[in-house]
């Protein structure tokens, strides 16, 4: 490593403004940007270039069923908690072309796609959401087969992380352990303070990014100062949820009578499914000519909230609500410790905000213990 | 460890949800919308380097149409012909259902758990079936006749809703030959039928066998082999002697899409053949 | 191909706006290779030129609103292999249906100059109330890649690879933010079969139900919830009556906040 560069675990002090010179270093190297952006009326994810795509000066309210972006006075980049958008839209894209197959000399030939995927960098990666990379990778990559799809995104990841600097009432990261803060998992990692950025240098690729740009090793009262703001921050989680009874309480309850009366509030939507950084169900659908002679396998995000996902021949397996919201909490907190070795929640807090109807797995787990409803 | 860097190998993975072109070699009728139809890849080194163990299942894939799962029934030393006894009953089937020797489709495999054959040495075997339960189970019955010393008594409760439904009766002779004791009953009885009428669990009536050294494996439909659980449970056959294969929508066959959950289990990867104490607190639970 | 071997397909209309219809010919690109496979035999929107039944396929666009076209859609059954529903009017009786709730006769009194000449059934009603549909495909107006993908699947005898899940699904895959949490816009989407590519929330406008009620809908939770979020009963009702409004979910759904309405 040149001199002119930070060693790998050192933490250094940037500048605000230099953060630039890191998005030009990524792109310079091929990386494609995505990061946190207004759009909609929400931060979305999506592609960025300069530091002003970022939300600067923005902040966001979430609560069940609701989100609000608002300007705030100070102008802070990363004031804001996790939106809408998940990075598995990048590494698991809800529509894939799987394959296309065509009829040739009386034989299928069937053809993985071949354009390679962008190689992306994350910018913004909340430490919640790299705990969600983490279980994906056990998901798709952990097991005895592996998802080429997934892998090739996956391998050339660049995580440009951001400690969060404050908390929604619908965060639960500390019940789930994943943060607010990242311990590991990135690149780069950052610390925002007033006048600069505190950054932790987590690989040789991170401490690359930082070339030209006017780093000074951080002094002790930066990193006294950052370690303050986290252990505030740490402090502004109000939501828990109580995991030391987990899965057994789950398990031990599938005949409980709350399943019917969340039955009556959920909707079956699927929105909790698709806002989840784990959630990875998939479905095909196969499309062919009208002759029949060439076709393609899709694959597209599911939910276990769709009739179709369980249905087999002669029936369903889940062909009410009930089932289906049994199955997906029991899925996330139990049964998926089982399959892959961890929870499947990160504490995100997404399916309580993006809810339709403001339900918050929290106060279900809640209920399920005997404890009434808030 | 590093985003950058997941903990597990991701270089250049195998495609593990690409089919593989094969050709119907054969087609024969077993009863009223059942057929098997054996398949060879048309690439020899697919052939090669396949190989599967009794109660593994293939992903069937119909351009266009879609893919499903169905399970390996013929012999598992023969494996550069891949047997399928096929029900004409979904999208995918019936569209298998107008194809004619010579056709293609895709096949990939073998997938899930399989028949704990080789636990079975030595011991007694209650085979119990009911319908197209019997094809996951027939590659069982197979590998014992060419090893039938190997085993102790082997019985076979087979049954099906009517006679003309049973499948592979023309080969119960050389079953029965080999020292396989063949029990058939239907749910419903014609002029012609001769054995014995009512549902399948009700074959274990008949069963004289002991305990202590016996295995059970069972397929077919939840409620039959409920019962069935129930008839060796009672004859104090132990829960982790007794397998059952279990049946979910599956899309994947390995483990990515999450529709064949069952509780803990994936039915693609730990299943579709289950010990019964592994699933007890699962198992016949309503719209699980 | 020839012609004698292709399938015949009819398209017929009842109480509707031919925009259905007209999905068929938009097919701009696929026209030529879906009239290779299939016969045209009877499409008057296309051509005055028809070919006499029994056909393959029926293509069914509107809904029953006259003791004819009661009596009209029987014959149609009859001379149709496959009989499909095609739009909203015909799968759930259309925006016609508004009538359903309310007095015939006042309307006709109001709308024409010589009502005797008026011969109307009290409900406008789906195809499905009157004859057994073999198939559905639901919207306002129905989607035309639908529509050639129903066609598909009959040529090769598969079955549409139509999702029956909730709008919210397409929201996601195409990235829109939910416009009910983040904007607090009233959105059927959560309630709705999928199926329109959910354009209305990629323009910041709630769904309005045109593609009908999803497979499992649950009208009464998201009334609920937008009610105490402040939307009023009356236009919750107003909401669920369109295009779809007569379809079970949906008018069970309006009858119940009509009658909790202050």
């Amino acid at each position: 490593m040149p001199p002119n560069l930070p060693r790998v675990s050192a933490s250094v002090a940037l500048p605000k403004p230099a953060l630039q010179q890191v998005f030009d270093n990524l792109r310079a190297a091929g990386f494609t940007l995505v990061g946190p952006t207004v759009r909609d009326g929400t931060i979305v994810l999506d592609e960025i270039a300069r530091l002003d795509d970022l939300p600067v000066g923005w902040t966001d309210e979430q609560e069940p069923g609701r989100y609000r972006l608002k300007k705030t006075r100070e102008a802070q980049y990363f004031n804001y908690g996790v939106g809408p958008h998940a990075w598995k839209q990048f590494l698991h894209p809800s529509c894939l072309r799987l394959f296309s197959v065509e009829k040739s000399n009386g034989s299928w030939v069937f053809r993985p796609p071949e354009e390679p995927p962008p190689r992306y960098a994350f910018v913004g990666v909340r430490a919640c959401d790299v705990a969600a990379i983490g279980i994906l990778d056990r998901v798709l990559l952990g097991g005895e087969f592996r998802d080429p799809h997934y892998a090739r995104r996956r391998e050339n990841v660049f995580a440009l992380v951001v400690n969060c600097a404050r908390v929604n009432p619908t965060c639960f990261c500390t019940s789930m352990k994943t943060g607010p803060r990242a311990t590991t998992g990135f690149d780069l990692a950052l610390t925002e303070l007033p006048e600069i950025f505190l950054v932790a240098v987590g690989s040789d690729a991170g401490s690359e990014m930082l070339r030209d740009t006017p780093w000074e090793a951080a002094t002790a009262f930066d990193l006294g100062r950052a370690a303050r703001a986290m252990q505030d921050v740490e402090r502004q989680v109000e939501r828990q949820l109580k995991t030391d009874d987990l899965p057994r309480l789950l398990y031990d309850n599938l005949e409980h009578p709350h399943w019917d009366e969340v039955a009556t509030r959920c909707l079956s939507c699927a929105n909790c499914t698709l806002v989840c950084p784990t959630c990875f169900c998939t479905t095909v659908v196969d499309t062919s000519d009208l002759r029949g002679t060439k076709g393609e396998r899709i694959r597209l995000a599911d939910s276990c909230f769709n009739r179709d996902f369980s249905h087999v021949f002669g029936g369903n397996i889940r062909p009410n609500i009930r089932s289906r919201y049994r199955q997906w909490l029991s899925h996330k907190l139990a049964s998926w410790i089982d399959q892959f070795g961890t929870s499947g929640c990160v504490g995100c807090g997404r399916c309580i905000t993006w809810c339709p109807v403001g339900i918050e797995i929290t106060e279900e787990v809640n209920a399920l213990r005997g404890k009434a409803a808030k | 460890m590093s985003v950058a860097s997941p903990a597990m190998e991701i270089r250049n993975p195998a495609d593990p949800m690409l089919p593989r072109p094969a050709v119907i070699q054969a087609i024969r009728p077993e009863a009223a919308g059942i057929a098997t139809y054996s398949l060879a890849f048309v690439d020899p080194a697919d052939r090669d380097a396949y190989h599967f163990r009794p109660g593994q299942f293939n992903m069937l894939y119909l351009p266009g149409v879609g893919e499903v799962a169905i399970s390996l029934s013929s012999d598992p030393a023969e494996s550069q012909v891949l047997g399928h006894t096929v029900r004409y009953a979904g999208n995918v089937t019936r569209a298998i259902g107008r194809l004619k020797v010579g056709d293609m489709l895709g096949v990939r495999g073998p997938y899930g758990s399989h028949w704990p054959l080789e636990d079975a040495v030595g011991k007694n075997l209650i085979i119990v079936a009911g319908g197209i339960g019997l094809p996951p189970l027939r590659p069982v019955i197979l590998s014992i006749l060419s090893q039938r010393d190997a085993f102790g008594r082997v019985l076979l409760l087979y049954g099906a809703r009517t006679p003309a439904d049973l499948l592979y009766t023309r080969e119960f002779g050389r079953w029965r030959e080999a020292g396989i004791e063949v029990n058939i009953s239907v749910d419903v009885a014609d002029e012609s039928w001769r054995g014995k009428v009512g549902v399948v669990p009700q074959l274990f009536y008949f069963v004289r066998m002991e305990h202590q050294n016996t295995l059970v494996l069972t397929c077919g439909p939840e409620i039959m082999m409920r019962f069935v659980i129930y008839e060796a449970l009672a004859r104090r056959i132990p829960k982790n002697a007794i397998y059952i294969s279990m049946e979910r929508n599956m899309k994947c066959a390995v483990g990515f899409c999450g529709h064949c959950q069952y509780g803990p289990n994936f039915i693609c990867k730990q299943g579709p053949v289950f010990n019964y104490a592994a699933i007890e607190p699962f198992f016949g639970k309503e719209d699980f | 191909m020839t012609s004698d071997a292709r399938p015949k397909l009819a398209v017929h209309k009842f109480a509707s706006c031919d925009g259905c219809q007209l999905a068929l010919l938009s097919l701009e690109d696929e026209l030529l290779s879906l009239v290779g496979e299939v016969e045209v035999a009877y499409f008057l929107e296309a051509s005055s030129t028809t070919i006499e039944g029994p056909y393959d396929v029926a293509l069914v666009e509107g809904s029953i609103t006259t003791a004819h076209d009661a009596e009209r859609i029987q014959a149609v059954r009859k001379d149709a292999k496959y009989l499909i529903a095609i739009g909203a009017c015909a799968t759930a009786g259309g925006i016609q249906a508004l009538r359903n709730w309310k007095d015939l006769d006042d309307f006709i009194r109001a709308v024409y100059a010589t009502p005797a000449f008026i011969h109307s059934l009290e409900k406008s009603t789906p195809i499905s109330s009157h004859v057994a549909v073999d198939f559905q495909l639901n919207g306002c107006p129905i989607n035309k890649y639908q529509l050639l993908e129903v066609i598909t699947a009959l040529l090769q005898g598969r079955v549409p690879h139509l999702a029956s899940h909730a709008v919210c699904m397409e929201c996601k895959r195409r990235g829109t933010v939910c416009i009910t949490v983040a904007q607090g816009i009233p959105c059927l989407g959560p309630l709705t079969h999928a199926g329109c590519g959910a354009i209305c929330p990629a323009y910041n406008r709630g769904c309005y139900g045109c593609f009908g009620p999803m497979e499992t809908p649950n009208p009464d939770s998201l009334t609920s919830h937008l009610r105490k979020t402040g939307v009023p009963a009356d236009e919750l009702v107003r909401l669920l009556r369109g295009f779809t409004g007569f379809a079970e979910a949906f008018r069970s759904a309006s009858e119940k906040l009509e009658k909790t309405a202050p």
